[in-house]
């Protein structure tokens, strides 16, 4: 049996358990268990295909397979991973596994709450195996609409507003992308939908390329926050409840800059290398719009979803500019972001949970109350702010010294703008740790307030190794992608 | 040469010890940890030393560079990747020994200031932190270690500056000294960008010709890069955070903002110095320029500061200004013909690190003893504490180029090299020079000299005006003053080191010969200025001081207040970033964008509340609306069909 299945069945397996489950205690354990097995696997996958890769096996998605199920329109279940979407694998069960424990105390109905949760994992992990245009777009559908109900129904603030304007932002975004991938399916004749063939064949005509680049790259960009269409995401991440912001900004913000690259960009390579001014131009100002604004908002899960938008756009930004090394900043970027944002998340959502309050100008001096929170969060903000020795600074040196090969002018100008966005993250981070975490506590309803619980110090502490792990030793997870970016690099540079 | 690792790896081993476990562990061992390591790697640094330098020179007549270490970290392109290693010529070593004997010096010192102190293991896991990262920086094989090690530096020094987290003016200035070097790491970036780029390396030996074919590019990058080593080294007008990182613990402004990481901007100058002489003399002198003109403003503002460590640092900025001018005036390689100031300015790098760290740590000891940083509150002390005067006494003498001591024999290296440039710079330094010999004896006087302010506070206690009885200034204790002592041996004897014998700009020996006439003239300019401070300040306010406070009574409140630049800086921060560019865009983009989603979504609404009306229910207006429908089809289909 193919070993990606597994990623689809230990989910639906998850979900009879969780339906099944009659208690808290039985629900937490179907969760652990499943959530451990998944990363386990995630694990396993990357280890096995460094392995196969090590051994000579050069196809270009190691694991594919395919079974048709529906045959007028040529659609299949063909699955296969590269090296980008192993790292995606993996960074979404980290994701999911830490997310588990960060949800640990949620009430009320913890159960139905991890159903959606589990069947979102499912839609994000089957998104990553799909090579199908079709099953990618429906697994992705299914990662989108639970979003709606977890934010709706256990989120906090405007939960409403802010989970109605989120489905029909993103899902205006799959409108693009349904028909963007009509357009590609006939414009390559209507003979299949697997992306793989369809790269091979290569005959989708220029015209059709003009029209259909721009519509794909914006559908899938509504997710990857591009400007102007990213207001859903601050007011979303605000809603929604700790776990759910981690797995949106840590995984499906990603599948925003995963679908770009693999389809918009690939298949539809001859418009990618000639409109992607447009598009970079819009992720320059993304990379510096998002940045300002998170320096003057209050809220501190605004600070961060603005924080997301700039360094989403920096993803984005990093593609379009179209250097086999940018192109791989772009992927440590996501895995970077994917983990220093979910980090972030969960502090806040922890810090939120005692002090019921996410205004800087109420809290202060949390470093006496909660020593072990504010050091995970003066750490996670050091990590996003680019220094040396977390993933951050890797990802985006990668980035700037892959657009720096880019020697035209065009090019040059829009890099140096989204390098200052290190300064002004530097701004916006260092003026949050110090107002809520240095000086003397001012609320003496916050004196008497916990640190973190044993679950919390877990979820911190895994993001905290992963991020470290990944800015300290960055050489395999390079060599990881690297082919995978390779053989799209090849296509866009014939 | 193997053993060099472990000068790296020592430092960040207690980092991790201490930042792990030190909570748990009691304050004197967590010291130790710290204190051992530290002592273990000044050893291996002066073995290093001995061993490299006694090796001798090779058979070119020049020291080897060595790498022991180096391997790939992060393979970015074909040609560029990221590279991690160790690299040993003679400013990198000579850097070692500088670095880990004031480091050494100010663990030791810790134990005494910092005792009992709240966050004793932090403090001395991010010492570790530090030393682990400016020792890295030195040792860097190539530019883009460099500036990994340097936002480490960076990083250190905001968590050290912030050490009283609770304290409002520290967590200022953390966020001050972070953000504003950051600002110049940014150009530093981009010109390690160009440079990468168009070298088609990031290590220090490029090829040359592809340096020619870049052309103007490569003289920019340098020139940015220059920005960055400005910002760390405090430079005008990059400047403005190293005054106020004062409100870190004092060991760290001795360490940190004296002797070692403020200088990573010269070394920075120093390291690329053989890519700015050949494709880049004018962007020297233009360093030279800014240097010039930052030593005089730090001269002249130091004179009006009354917070010691504030006359410290403004000192620093000063010094650190002359090593970048010794930089800027060389004209070429050759000690002989106008390469003499890479010399000069490495060494007075050298003999500076001693006695500013040997001020600061005297500092530290008044400010111990009388629990102020103002003037105001010393006076007389040298009564009450003699090994602290005699040490202070000792650096002031080297600071301000008196025979025999340190600086005499640095800054004349530089004020020679000065002069073969222009004669005219030689006159403007020297009276810099005079200047610093001056504020630097009224510091001196203001502290050990005058009317002891304990003296006068014991006399209204004891005719009953105050109430509390005024606290005794004593000496500090032991492991504070050894260090101290430590510290103003060197200061006394390292001008005999013949420094050019070992470190030049091209690596052949120079034997160092005083300018008779440079060395005359300075040292009268000093004489001048120390006499000045004496006549003005040894006997407290008298006359003279008095008149010349009403007469330019403007000047002195401006030079007080810096000259307003950090009015200037917050005004730009303040004022234009933040509510004239982020706040409109926050704006915006809730009123704006964010309102025209909302728009689409209200429309969409109304207009499905307008269209709802058509469903009512109501048989007659829907046969009204078919027979409608079916005229206009039958009209359609007549008319058009």
């Amino acid at each position: 049996m193919n070993i990606l299945n597994l990623f689809i069945v230990i989910p639906l397996i998850m979900l009879l358990a969780l339906w099944a489950s009659r208690n808290l205690r039985q629900t937490r354990s179907v969760m652990v268990v499943g959530s451990s097995l998944l990363l386990l696997l995630a694990i396993y996958l990357t280890t096995d295909f460094i392995a196969q890769r090590g051994a000579g096996a050069d196809a270009e998605f190691l694991y594919a397979a395919s079974w048709q199920w529906y045959a007028p329109m040529n659609i299949c279940y063909s699955i296969g991973v590269d090296g980008i979407s192993v790292a995606m694998i993996l960074l979404s069960a980290i994701i999911v596994f830490t997310g588990t424990f960060a949800s640990w105390r949620l009430q009320p109905m913890t159960k139905e709450f991890f159903l959606w949760y589990v069947l979102l994992s499912l839609g994000v992990f089957g998104f990553f195996i799909s090579t199908d245009l079709f099953t990618m777009f429906m697994f992705y559908e299914t990662a989108l609409i639970p979003m709606y109900l977890l934010i709706g129904v256990w989120g906090s603030g405007r939960k409403e507003y802010s989970a109605m304007k989120l489905t029909l932002m993103l899902m205006g975004g799959s409108a693009f992308l349904l028909m963007g991938i009509l357009g590609i399916y006939f414009g390559s004749g209507a003979t299949t939908m697997n992306i793989m063939e369809i790269a091979a064949l290569a005959n989708i005509p220029v015209n059709v390329q003009y029209i259909f680049f721009p519509i794909i790259f914006l559908g899938f960009g509504v997710l990857g926050a591009l400007f102007p269409f990213h207001t859903w995401s601050p007011d979303g991440h605000a809603s929604a409840p700790t776990s759910v912001s981690m797995l949106h900004a840590g995984v499906l913000m990603k599948l925003g800059g995963y679908g770009c690259f693999r389809v918009a960009m690939y298949l539809l390579p001859q418009a990618a290398n000639d409109l992607a001014w447009i598009f970079i131009i819009l992720t320059t100002i993304s990379v510096v719009y998002g940045a300002l604004s998170a320096i003057s908002q209050t809220d501190l899960k605004y600070i961060n979803a603005y924080s997301s938008v700039s360094h989403c756009g920096l993803v984005l930004f990093a593609l379009l500019m179209m250097t086999r090394t940018s192109c791989t900043g772009a992927i440590l970027q996501m895995l970077s972001h994917g983990l220093m944002t979910a980090l972030f998340f969960a502090l806040i959502g922890m810090i939120y949970g005692r002090t019921h309050t996410r205004d800087i100008h109420e809290l202060s001096g949390l470093m006496k109350i909660m020593p072990f929170l504010s050091v995970g969060y003066i750490i996670a903000g050091l990590a996003n702010l680019g220094l040396p020795g977390f993933s951050g600074f890797v990802a985006e040196m990668t980035i700037f010294v892959g657009s720096f090969e880019q020697p035209d002018i065009f090019h040059r100008t829009v890099t140096i703008i989204a390098c200052t966005s290190i300064v002004i993250t530097a701004v916006y981070i260092l003026r949050v740790v110090g107002k809520i975490l240095y000086g003397e506590c001012r609320n003496e309803h916050h004196l008497a307030l916990s640190d973190a619980t044993w679950d919390e110090r877990f979820t911190v502490i895994c993001l905290i190794i992963c991020v470290a792990g990944l800015g300290i030793a960055p050489m395999w997870v390079s060599n990881l992608i690297d082919g995978g970016v390779g053989n799209i690099f090849t296509i866009l540079h014939p | 040469m193997e053993h060099t690792i472990f000068i790296l790896a020592l430092p960040l081993l207690s980092f991790l010890i201490l930042a792990l476990a030190g909570m748990k562990l009691p304050h004197k061992v967590a010291g130790t940890i710290g204190t051992l390591s530290l002592a273990t790697v000044t050893v291996l640094a002066y073995v290093t030393a001995a061993q490299y330098f006694g090796a001798g020179r090779g058979a070119d007549g020049l020291f080897p560079t060595l790498v022991p270490y180096n391997f790939t970290w992060l393979p970015l392109t074909e040609s560029l990747q990221i590279e991690m290693g160790i690299m040993l010529d003679p400013i990198s070593v000579m850097m070692l020994m500088v670095i880990s004997t004031v480091s050494l010096m100010v663990h030791i010192y810790s134990f005494g200031y910092m005792k009992g102190e709240k966050g004793f293991q932090r403090y001395y896991a991010f010492l570790s932190l530090f030393t682990f990262s400016m020792l890295g920086l030195v040792v860097a094989t190539n530019i883009f270690q460099m500036y990994i090690f340097w936002e480490l530096v960076g990083v250190s020094s905001y968590l050290l500056i912030g050490f009283y987290y609770t304290k409002k003016a520290a967590i200022a200035a953390s966020k001050k000294a972070f953000i504003v070097t950051r600002f110049a790491d940014l150009f530093f970036l981009v010109g390690i960008l160009f440079y990468g780029y168009y070298a088609g390396t990031f290590s220090f030996e490029p090829d040359v010709r592809l340096l020619f074919s870049a052309g103007i590019v490569i003289p920019v990058a340098l020139g940015l890069m220059f920005i960055g080593g400005a910002g760390k080294s405090a430079m005008f007008p990059l400047h403005i955070w190293l005054p106020d990182a004062m409100e870190g613990p004092t060991p760290v402004s001795a360490l940190i903002h004296a002797a070692t990481m403020v200088v990573a901007g010269v070394y920075l100058v120093a390291r690329m110095f053989p890519i700015f002489i050949e494709f880049a003399p004018q962007v020297l002198h233009i360093i030279a320029y800014v240097g010039a003109f930052t030593a005089l403003y730090a001269a002249v503002v130091a004179c009006a500061q009354t917070d010691i460590k504030r006359v410290l640092a403004f000192s620093t900025i000063s010094q650190i200004a002359f090593m970048m001018v010794a930089l800027g005036v060389c004209t070429s390689d050759d000690p002989h013909a106008g390469g003499l100031g890479y010399m000069a300015s490495m060494f007075h790098l050298f003999t500076h690190a001693m006695f500013k760290g040997l001020l600061f740590l005297g500092a530290g000891a008044i400010i111990h003893a009388v629990h102020s940083n103002e003037r105001d509150c010393m006076g007389g002390l040298r009564k009450y504490m003699p090994v602290t005067h005699i040490t202070f006494l000792i650096a002031c003498l080297a600071i301000a180029g008196i025979f025999p001591f340190s600086g005499f024999f640095s800054k004349d290296e530089i004020l020679t090299a000065c002069y073969s440039y222009a004669p005219m710079m030689e006159v403007f330094m020297s009276g810099v020079a005079g200047l610093t010999a001056f504020y630097m004896f009224r510091l001196y006087f203001l502290i050990f000299w005058g009317k002891s302010y304990y003296e006068s506070q014991l006399a209204l206690f004891e005719k009953g005006r105050i109430e509390k009885k005024p606290h005794t200034p004593h000496e500090a204790p032991a492991a504070m003053l050894i260090p101290m002592v430590i510290l103003a041996a060197i200061s006394c004897l390292a001008g005999f080191i013949p420094f050019g014998e070992f470190i030049t700009a091209n690596g052949e020996a120079y034997e160092i010969h005083l300018n008779t006439g440079v060395a005359i003239s300075s040292t009268l300019l000093a004489i001048i200025g120390i006499a000045t401070a004496t006549i003005m300040y040894m006997k407290g306010q008298n006359k003279v001081t008095l008149t010349m406070k009403v007469r330019s009574k403007k000047f002195i409140q401006a030079a007080y207040h810096r000259f307003y630049m950090d009015e200037l800086w917050l005004f730009v921060t303040k004022k234009v970033i933040f509510r004239g560019i982020s706040r409109p865009i926050a704006w915006f983009d809730k009123h704006a964008i964010d309102a025209f989603m909302d728009l689409l979504g209200s429309a969409t609404q109304t207009f499905a509340r307008q269209i709802r009306t058509f469903q009512s229910g109501n048989i007659q207006s829907y046969c009204i609306w078919f027979l409608h429908g079916v005229m206009i089809l039958a009209l359609i289909l007549i008319f058009l069909v």
